[in-house]
C-alpha cells in the first residue's frame, strides 16, 4: 500500500471514531440532559412534561413530614411552593429552611416525585440554583407581571 | 512576625522564578553559558524559599495561629492535630501553595536528575517551568495569598469542613497535585524540544520516564480520592462524574495517550508532532482542572463574581500558557507527521488507534463538564449534565479500546502479520468467552453488561498471560515488558470490579427497630441498638449491626451520624466490613421517631478490585521507570 492511502486509510478510521463518539454524545445530550426549572416556572406550567427536570429553591419551615421511608416536604422560592416526596435516606446537608435541588417527575396529582435530593457539601453554601430561584421569584414580584419575559 | 517571613519567602521566590525563567531561555537562545548556568541555583534557591514558606503555614496551622485568616477560616484549635497539618491544603490559598511547592519540586529533581543532559535543554526545561512557576507564584500572591492576617485575631478557628476531617484529606491532593504537576515536566520538555528544533529519541528517552512518574501519582491520587468518596461521602458510589473529579480524569486519559505516543517516538522516532501536542495538552488541561476545581466556576459561572480578580487572572494566565505552546507549536513543530515508515497492521498503528479512542474519551468527558458552564454564561438556561450522559459515552469508546489492549502488545514495530497474531490469540479469545459466560451464571444472573465486561477483561487478562509465557521462554523480560502487563492487567482488574459492582451489587434503604434484621445478597444485617458516643470535636450516634451469613456471626459494624461541636452539620460515618470479593457498607440515615432509624446497606461484590486495579497500573507505572536502559543511557550520557 502507498504511504499516501495508508494515512488516509488512518485519518478515515480516526474521523470514523470520532463522528462515532459525536454521534453518541449528541444522542446522550439529547436524553440525559436535566433542565433546572424554579418552582414559579412549574407552577406556571412552564416545566418539561414527561421528562425528568431539576428544581432548585429552599425548603419550606415546617413542611417536612415522614411516612416511614418516606418524606413529604415542599420546595419553595418564597413565591410558588411546589409539594415533593422522596423515598430513601436524605443527604445530611438537607434541612429546613435551606436550600436544595431536587432531581424528578411530577405525578398526575401535582407532586413532584424526587429520585435525588442534592445538598452540597457546605453547611454555609447555598446551591446556586437555588439561590437563582429566589432571585427570579424576587424579580418578578418586584415587577409583578408587567414585565414577564425581562428576566429570561 | 512569622507569617510576614513566608510572606517574604514566597515575594523572593517570584522574583528568583521570574530569574529562573528567563536568564536561562534567552542564554540558551543566544549561547551565553553564564546564564545558562543559572538554571540550576535558580531552581534550588525557589524550591528553598517555597519550603520555607510552606512550612511556615504549617507551622501557622499547628500553633494555632487565628491571626492569619486562612488558618481562621479553615482549623480550630480542637481539631486533631493530623488533620490541622491535612488543612493546610484544605482551602484554596493553601492548596496552591501547595501546587507550587510541588512544582518547585518537580523543578528541582529535574535539575538534580538531568546531569547527563547537556546544559541547553536542562536550561530550557528548567526555563519554562521557571515561567509557569513565576505565573502561579504571581497569582497566588495578587489574589490568594495563605498569610493574609486577620487582626484582631479570631479567638477561635471556623475549622475544617467535617467531611475533609479524614486521612484522605492527608494524602490524596498531594498524591493528585504531584500528578498534575508532573504533566508541566513533560510539557517542559516538549516546549523545550520545540525551542531548540531537537525533536528526537532522545527528547522522548528523556521525557517518558518523567510522564510515567506523573502518571502512576494522578493514578494513585484519583483512586485515593474515589476511595474517600466512597467510604466517607456515605453514598457508597465510587464514582459520580461529578466535575471535579472530572477535572482530574482528563489529563489522566490524556497523560495515558501521552505514555504510549512517547513509546513510538523513543522506539521509531514517529508521532514527534502528535507527542509534542498530546504533552502540552496534558498540562494545559491539568491547569484547567486545577483551576476549574480552585476558582468556584463550577459551583456557578457567576461565583467569578465573588472574587473576579481571581477568574480572570486565571483565564488570562490559561489563555497565555495554551496560546504561546500552540503558537510556539505551529511555528515549530516538525511538519513530517508520521515519522518512521510502518505499515497498517503495526504496532504504530495500534498505539495510534488507542490514542485516538483515549483523546476522544477526554474530550467526551470534557465537553459533557464544560457544556452546562458555557451554557449558563450565554445565558441560554441551566442545565446539568449528569452520570448517565458519561455512561453512554464513555463506555461505548472504552469497549473497542480494550479490545484493541488485547492485539496491541503482540504486534511489532513497522510491521506484523495480523494472522499470526490471532492464531497465537485464540486461546485468549476462548477464555474471554468462557468468563463471559460462565461468571454472570455464576453471580445468578446473566446481563449482556455484565457479559461484555467481563469478556473484555478477561481477553485482557488472558493476552497478557499468554504473552508474559512466550516471553519467559524466550529470555528474561525487562522491567518496562512487566511494568507495561502489570499496568494493563490493573486495567482488567478494574474492569471487573466495575462490572460487578455495576450488575450486582444490591442497595436497600430501610426503616430499622433496635432487633430487626435486614439481608442483602446472601447476608443478614441485625440492628443491636444505636447509642451515644463522644468523640475528639465531635458527638455520635453509633449503631451497632451484627453481620451474619447463614446465621454465622461474621462481623460487628459500627455506623456513626457524627455532629461536630463546630459545625451545626452532622456527618454520616459509614461501617464497611471488606473482603476481597465484597464489601458490606451499612450507613445510618436519621432517626425516624419512635426509636426507628432510617438505615442503608450496601453489598458490593468485588468493589476493592477497582481500587486495586488502579494500585497495579501505578506498581506498572514504577517498574517502567526503574527500567535498566534509562539508567544505562543515562551512564553513557554521563561519560
Amino acid at each position: 500500500m502507498k504511504p499516501r492511502h495508508k494515512r488516509a486509510l488512518i485519518i478515515i478510521a480516526a474521523l470514523a471514531v470520532i463522528g462515532i463518539a459525536a454521534l453518541l454524545i449528541l444522542n446522550a445530550l439529547n436524553s440525559n440532559i436535566a433542565l433546572y426549572v424554579t418552582p414559579s416556572e412549574v407552577a406556571a406550567g412552564k416545566a418539561p412534561k414527561g421528562q425528568a427536570f431539576r428544581i432548585g429553591g429552599m425548603v419550606k419551615d415546617g413542611s417536612l413530614r415522614r411516612d416511614g421511608l418516606t418524606v413529604h416536604f415542599v420546595i419553595t422560592d418564597l413565591v410558588k411552593d411546589i409539594p415533593v416526596a422522596y423515598t430513601g435516606i436524605l443527604p445530611d446537608l438537607f434541612k429546613e429552611g435551606k436550600g436544595a435541588v431536587i432531581q424528578g417527575r411530577m405525578d398526575a396529582q401535582g407532586e413532584f416525585i424526587a429520585s435525588e435530593v442534592l445538598a452540597k457539601h457546605d453547611e454555609n453554601y447555598m446551591p446556586p440554583e437555588a439561590k437563582h430561584a429566589l432571585e427570579q421569584a424576587q424579580k418578578n414580584g418586584n415587577n409583578n407581571g408587567n414585565n414577564n419575559g425581562s428576566n429570561k | 512576625m512569622i507569617p510576614e517571613f513566608g510572606q517574604y519567602a514566597l515575594i523572593l521566590a517570584l522574583c528568583v522564578a521570574c530569574i529562573q525563567g528567563v536568564l536561562p531561555l534567552i542564554g540558551a537562545h543566544q549561547g551565553r553559558r553564564e546564564w545558562l548556568v543559572l538554571a540550576r541555583p535558580a531552581a534550588q534557591t525557589v524550591f528553598f524559599l517555597l519550603a520555607i514558606a510552606f512550612g511556615i503555614l504549617t507551622w501557622s496551622f499547628y500553633i494555632n495561629d487565628f491571626s492569619v485568616l486562612y488558618v481562621a477560616e479553615h482549623s480550630n484549635s480542637q481539631l486533631p492535630i493530623i488533620y490541622r497539618l491535612g488543612a493546610v491544603w484544605g482551602g484554596h490559598e493553601g492548596s496552591l501553595l501547595l501546587w507550587i511547592f510541588l512544582l518547585s519540586t518537580w523543578t528541582i529533581l529535574v535539575a538534580q536528575l538531568s546531569k547527563a543532559l547537556d546544559e541547553f535543554m536542562v536550561a530550557r526545561v528548567i526555563g519554562v517551568l521557571g515561567l509557569v512557576s513565576s505565573g502561579l507564584l504571581l497569582f497566588v500572591l495578587t489574589t490568594s495569598n495563605p498569610f493574609t492576617r486577620l487582626l484582631p485575631a479570631a479567638p477561635d478557628g471556623r475549622s475544617l469542613n467535617p467531611l475533609l476531617q479524614d486521612p484522605g484529606l492527608v494524602f490524596h491532593p498531594p498524591m493528585l497535585y504531584m500528578g498534575y504537576v508532573g504533566f508541566s515536566v513533560a510539557f517542559a520538555f516538549a516546549i523545550a524540544s520545540l525551542l531548540s528544533g531537537r525533536l528526537d529519541a532522545a527528547w522522548a528517552r528523556w521525557s517518558r520516564p518523567w510522564t510515567t512518574a506523573a502518571w502512576v501519582f494522578l493514578t494513585l491520587g484519583i483512586a485515593l480520592g474515589s476511595w474517600w468518596a466512597y467510604y466517607k461521602l456515605g453514598w457508597g458510589g465510587w464514582w459520580f462524574w461529578d466535575p471535579v473529579e472530572n477535572a482530574s480524569f482528563i489529563p489522566w486519559l490524556v497523560g495515558t495517550a501521552l505514555l504510549h505516543s512517547l513509546a513510538v517516538t523513543e522506539k521509531r522516532g514517529g508521532f514527534k508532532s502528535w507527542t509534542v501536542l498530546l504533552a502540552i495538552t496534558a498540562f494545559s488541561l491539568s491547569l484547567l482542572g486545577t483551576f476549574l476545581v480552585r476558582s468556584g466556576v463550577l459551583t456557578s459561572v457567576h461565583a467569578f463574581a465573588t472574587d473576579p480578580r481571581r477568574g480572570v487572572f486565571i483565564l488570562i494566565f490559561l489563555v497565555l500558557v495554551v496560546g504561546s505552546s500552540l503558537a510556539l507549536y505551529a511555528w515549530r513543530a516538525p511538519k513530517s507527521t508520521m515519522g518512521g515508515k510502518f505499515s497498517l497492521s503495526s504496532r504504530e498503528t495500534f498505539i495510534l488507534l488507542g490514542n485516538v479512542f483515549l483523546v476522544t474519551s477526554a474530550g467526551s468527558v470534557l465537553l459533557g463538564t464544560l457544556y452546562p458552564l458555557l451554557i449558563d454564561a450565554l445565558h441560554l438556561g441551566k442545565i446539568s449534565v449528569g452520570p448517565p450522559y458519561f455512561n453512554s459515552v464513555f463506555v461505548p469508546i472504552m469497549i473497542p479500546l480494550l479490545v484493541l489492549m488485547g492485539i496491541g502488545p503482540w504486534t511489532n514495530w513497522k510491521n506484523t502479520n495480523l494472522l499470526t497474531v490471532i492464531k497465537r490469540l485464540w486461546l485468549a479469545g476462548l477464555v474471554a468467552l468462557l468468563a463471559a459466560i460462565l461468571i454472570p451464571l455464576m453471580m445468578g444472573e446473566f446481563t449482556w453488561l455484565a457479559g461484555i465486561g467481563f469478556l473484555l477483561a478477561f481477553w485482557v487478562i488472558a493476552s497478557g498471560c499468554l504473552q508474559i509465557v512466550r516471553q519467559a521462554k524466550v529470555g528474561k523480560p525487562t522491567r518496562s515488558f512487566i511494568g507495561m502487563q502489570l499496568a494493563h492487567l490493573g486495567i482488567a482488574i478494574f474492569v471487573i470490579g466495575v462490572t460487578m459492582v455495576g450488575a450486582y451489587q444490591e442497595e436497600k434503604d430501610v426503616r430499622m427497630l433496635a432487633g430487626e434484621t435486614v439481608s442483602v445478597g446472601g447476608y443478614q444485617i441485625q440492628l443491636q441498638g444505636v447509642n451515644k458516643v463522644p468523640g475528639p470535636n465531635y458527638e455520635a450516634m453509633r449503631g451497632t449491626f451484627l453481620l451474619s451469613k447463614n446465621g454465622q456471626p461474621q462481623a460487628t459494624m459500627y455506623p456513626e451520624k457524627r455532629n461536630y461541636f463546630s459545625s451545626t452539620m452532622p456527618m454520616t460515618e459509614a461501617a464497611i466490613d471488606t473482603s476481597l470479593t465484597r464489601d458490606i457498607y451499612v450507613s445510618l440515615g436519621e432517626e425516624l421517631g419512635d426509636t426507628s432509624w432510617a438505615v442503608r446497606v450496601y453489598y458490593k461484590p468485588f468493589v476493592d478490585w477497582i481500587w486495586g486495579g488502579c494500585l497495579f497500573m501505578a506498581l506498572g507505572g514504577i517498574l517502567a521507570i526503574s527500567d535498566k536502559r534509562y539508567r544505562i543511557k543515562l551512564k553513557k550520557l554521563a561519560t
